[in-house]
């Protein structure tokens, strides 16, 4: 992961990327974040609760997200994850890999990186 | 509303993950179920379709299973506590264990901290204690190989084991093949001048084999070589570290300077290290030979002469005891007169500094022990109570499957970090404590400059702590992971059973036990020292001053100037406002100072060594029976007409009268003396109990003689002269009139010190040093006690009102009146009290026989200390139940019913 390298592992791993972006400044729920995942692709990404959860507790067994159940005035418990120390140094790793990859598309299928 | 988890359960069912992972997945998956059929239906689609659909994503795929396989077989995080354990490595469980133990703590800090504080009292004492029994009876002695050093001492069955005349040690060192080498020592004050004040300062004639044999490096310079251990050489002196630092202020260059000991110039020659601590008062160290007696070259005198020897390797105590038991036997033969019926004892050099401390060291340890066993009953019950209120959270735990051997790891997790916590607290307490043992027992104790805490000792209040809060964890611990799971989830159950009361009835009886058994140990201590107070030791202890002084280098070059300078020191005294009688001795009774003489009855030839009877030898001036107010039975006492030109007298004591000349008159009769010669009966005075209070009638030698200072031989006068005593009558308090008598006692070349002054009063409190300590802590532990126990008694009948609220609420409702509401809670505690009191009492006569060598003139089963004990604890107890059961009348039956 040190040197932000180019294969499939990466669009595999974009989902990650994704998960990781949205708690970089808030702890969210599960069903916050596939809806804002949903909501921020204006519907062209859509997760799947059967692949959102096992991706969370994924990320959770690597250390990179902590989740807890936090009880909220007049809600039902649920539980919010939370970005860590480590899925901090991670994100900023995989982001930079991320467009390192755009930007080799870009230059060669010529299209403009907006 | 649907439900949502049987469908998730379905889906989860063949991972088999542990039930409460399986239990938070399912609640995670069936919340976004939940939202995703609200938005739906938000969306205007209609309820049943939403219900489908929702439905359709949570259970149509084998891919919520298939992915969760992937993350959680490979062992998902186990959740703290609730599971079984088995998956978890035992230091990821453990540390688990510790946070969770550590957020529970927090959350009930109340709780946390009493039960800290009473484990850091049982924690701090006995870390306190250790350290003592650390720095004393185990580090070794501070030498190389310190367990071939043994101390050697002649003995005989008469007086035990006494000093060594100085030509039998030279004897033993060339003869004896099982040492390396032997060292010998005696300490001396010498009259240090020429320095500002002239100043007393205590010292040790060593021999120059002594510091080699112990296997010390001087810090600087060397230590003495043979040819200065000569009685011509010229004086050298060894400096302690100490004495380095604030005469010559550490000047690395003192080699070779000279400073001036009892009028002789002396060379330093080295510096002993600062960690030297072989006779702790010793400040100056001079060649043995350099003492200038003619005593010390006699066989027939034992002049406080001190002889260490160290083992060749590969020797035996018992080969060495018996090869020096053999060289003595050999003088005996070629010397009758003066080695007849003499041994010698060896006695490794530890057990000879320690031997005497250690029972009790050891019957403190034993004290706080109890201590400890106490504040952990305390605990227990607290953290019992605690898990009656916690029941409901066990139960649920079992129910989702968390196994026992892990609830009650979890929970001994708990009460050692609590026990840690004490600990760390305790060690402030015992660093606190050590001190305070220290200053309460100055000089009683031997090597106390080596206690505190060291890497030992806090290894010690480590393992203590865990130890203990196993100990106090255990019960309450089983007790909660055997709890029946329905039977605490159901709501507004009263009490866990009648388990956790039986447990509780069983650690009040043990701490209230334990106390009985503390308090009679102090009782009996008490009662000793009381006891002891008010032994008469023989003579009038109030209003007397001693003070040891030394006389000018001037006048100790000839017997009469000796003599003359005592004779105006006591003139001058005698003046001082406030004196009423002034006289100087060569012994004071109950101090630690003693001088025997060897007698036979008649004038005739000196009959063979193991024949001859000893007495204190008190060599006194003629106001002596004034001062001390020590009664005239016959005869008349010594005088200042006894002197050198008149017929050598004596005065002796009625015990010795009794002895020597059983149903007749010694007034008249002749005895014979060591050294002096035959001597003349004048008188009898009372017995003194010179020994101290307590050992004085169990001591070999109980004979006492008076000699007058005007009769002793000019040859053996400047010796005779170091270590006299000024003794005063006073009128003020002694004290008041300490600042006189050094202004008058120094004369008018201002060159003769007086040191060490106390009262008679401080003498005897100095005697009773040892036993005073022992009563003090183990006071402080038995007011630990009682108060850990009265608070543990109070606790467990609080908890017992609240618990039965219900039912002295319908007692009342029936008619019950108060006083039988408070009988019924009293009755209840004190039965529990007195089971504990009965067993303490039984245990106590028992445990107290380990004490009977420190006590005095009381038995230790004592029925006046247990009839006090049992009237004093049992009050607590009753004022402890007492206050609950108050509080239990004060229940409105009304409102007792309806807390149902």
């Amino acid at each position: 992961m040190d040197h932000p390298s180019i294969d499939r592992e990466w669009k595999k791993g974009s989902a990650e990327l994704l998960l990781l972006s949205l708690l970089e400044n808030l702890p969210r729920h599960g069903y916050e974040i596939g809806k804002l995942i949903e909501h921020r692709s204006q519907g062209a990404l859509r997760f799947h609760i059967a692949s959102l959860y096992p991706l969370l507790y994924r990320l959770e067994k690597r250390g990179w997200i902590q989740g807890r159940w936090v009880e909220k005035d007049g809600q039902r418990r649920r539980r919010y994850y939370r970005l860590t120390s480590q899925g901090r140094k991670v994100l900023a790793t995989q982001r930079q890999g991320w467009q390192t990859f755009v930007a080799a598309i870009s230059r060669i299928t010529g299209v403009e990186n907006a | 509303m649907p439900d949502w988890k049987e469908p998730i359960r379905q889906q989860l069912a063949s991972l088999r993950l542990a039930p409460a992972r399986e239990a938070e997945i399912v609640e995670e998956l069936a919340l976004h179920a939940e939202d995703r059929y609200r938005e739906l239906q938000s969306g205007g689609t209609a309820e049943t379709e939403a219900r489908r659909l929702t439905l359709a994503e949570i259970s149509s795929h084998a891919l919520l299973a298939r992915e969760l396989a992937a993350v959680e077989r490979t062992g998902a995080p186990e959740p703290i506590v609730l599971g079984s354990g088995r998956k978890a490595g035992f230091l990821t469980g453990l540390g688990q264990d510790l946070r969770y133990g550590f957020r529970t703590l927090r959350k009930s800090p109340g709780f946390a901290v009493i039960a800290m504080l009473a484990l850091a009292l049982g924690i701090g004492a006995n870390t306190a204690i250790f350290s003592v029994v650390n720095g004393v009876l185990l580090r070794p002695l501070a030498y190389p190989d310190p367990d071939r050093l043994l101390k050697i001492f002649e003995s005989n069955a008469e007086l035990g084991q006494y000093s060594v005349s100085y030509p039998n040690y030279v004897d033993w060192r060339r003869e004896s093949g099982s040492f390396t080498d032997m060292g010998a020592f005696r300490s001396d004050d010498f009259n240090f001048t020429g320095s500002g004040e002239p100043e007393q300062v205590h010292g040790e004639y060593i021999s120059a084999s002594l510091i080699p044999v112990l296997g010390v490096t001087p810090f600087l310079g060397r230590s003495f070589l043979p040819e200065e251990d000569r009685q011509q050489a010229p004086c050298a002196v060894m400096l302690s570290y100490g004495f380095w630092k604030d005469r010559f202020a550490a000047d690395p260059n003192v080699l070779g300077r000279s400073l001036t000991l009892n009028a002789m110039r002396c060379a330093v020659v080295g510096v002993m290290p600062a960690d030297f601590r072989f006779r702790e008062e010793a400040r100056v160290y001079l060649p043995l030979e350099q003492y200038a007696s003619v005593e010390l070259h006699t066989r027939e005198a034992h002049m406080g002469l001190g002889v260490i020897g160290r083992l060749k390797p590969g020797a035996t105590v018992g080969a060495a005891q018996a090869e020096i038991g053999s060289i003595a036997n050999r003088l005996a033969r070629q010397f009758p007169a003066t080695n007849a019926g003499h041994g010698a004892a060896l006695v490794r050099m530890k057990e000879d500094m320690v031997g005497r401390i250690r029972p009790t060291l050891l019957l403190m340890v034993g004290a706080v022990g109890f201590v400890l066993i106490i504040a952990c009953a305390n605990v227990a019950n607290l953290l019992l109570a605690r898990s009656t209120a916690r029941g409901r959270e066990f139960a649920i735990r079992a129910a989702l499957g968390a196994d026992r051997a892990r609830v009650v790891r979890q929970l001994l997790t708990e009460s050692v970090l609590l026990s840690l916590g004490g600990a760390a607290i305790g060690l402030l307490i015992a660093r606190w404590g050590t001190s305070v043992v220290l200053a309460a027992a100055p000089g009683s104790l031997p090597r106390s400059g080596e206690i505190g805490i060291d890497p030992y000792v806090l290894l010690f209040t480590l393992v203590v702590s865990i130890l203990t809060g196993v100990l106090f964890g255990l019960a309450p611990a089983f007790h909660s992971a055997n709890a029946n799971p329905q039977e605490s989830l159901k709501e507004g159950t009263r009490g866990a059973g009648g388990g956790r009361h039986r447990t509780e009835g069983v650690f009040v009886a043990v701490e209230t036990g334990l106390a009985v058994i503390l308090l009679a140990g102090a009782g009996l201590m008490m009662q000793s020292i009381w006891r002891l107070w008010r032994v008469d030791p023989g003579f009038n202890t109030s209003h007397i001053l001693t003070t040891q002084f030394a006389l000018s280098p001037k006048v100790m070059a000839n017997p009469s100037g000796i003599q003359l300078a005592f004779q105006q020191v006591l003139d001058r005294a005698a003046t001082i406002p406030g004196v009423r009688a002034a006289a100087i001795t060569s012994l004071v009774p109950l101090g630690d100072s003693d001088s025997e003489n060897s007698f036979w009855p008649g004038t005739g030839p000196q009959p063979p060594q193991d024949r001859l009877t000893s007495a204190l030898f008190y060599i006194v001036t003629p106001d002596y029976p004034s001062v001390m107010q020590i009664p005239l039975r016959r005869g008349r006492f010594l005088n200042a007409m006894d002197n050198l030109d008149s017929p050598p007298v004596v005065v002796v004591d009625e015990v010795m009268a009794k002895h020597v000349f059983p149903g007749q008159d010694p007034v008249g009769r002749q005895i014979s003396l060591m050294v002096v010669g035959p001597v003349q009966i004048v008188g009898v005075v009372g017995h003194v109990k010179h020994w101290g209070l307590d050992t004085d009638d169990t001591n070999k030698v109980r004979d006492q003689m008076y000699f007058a200072v005007r009769q002793v031989p000019d040859k053996f006068l400047s010796e005779a002269v170091a270590g006299l005593t000024l003794a005063l009558r006073t009128s003020p308090e002694p004290l008041s009139l300490v600042s006189a008598v050094r202004a008058q006692v120094a004369g008018p070349t201002q060159d003769q010190p007086i040191y060490a002054a106390q009262t008679m009063e401080q003498i005897i409190s100095g005697s009773l040093a040892e036993r005073r300590f022992t009563m003090l802590l183990l006071i402080i532990f038995a007011a630990t006690a009682l108060l850990l126990a009265g608070v543990g008694i109070y606790g467990v009948m609080s908890y017992a009102v609240t618990r039965r609220t219900h039912e002295l609420g319908i007692r009342s409702a029936l008619g019950a009146s108060r006083t039988e509401i408070v009988g019924l809670v009293v009755r209840e505690g004190m039965r529990l009290a007195a089971i504990g009191i009965a067993a303490g009492l039984l245990a106590a006569v028992v445990l107290t026989r380990f004490m009977a060598g420190l006590l005095y003139g009381v038995r230790p089963y004592d029925p006046a200390t247990l009839v006090l004990v049992t009237l004093l604890l049992g009050g607590i107890a009753l004022l402890a139940c007492y206050i609950p059961a108050r509080r239990a009348t004060a229940v409105d039956p009304v409102i007792a019913l309806r807390c149902e």
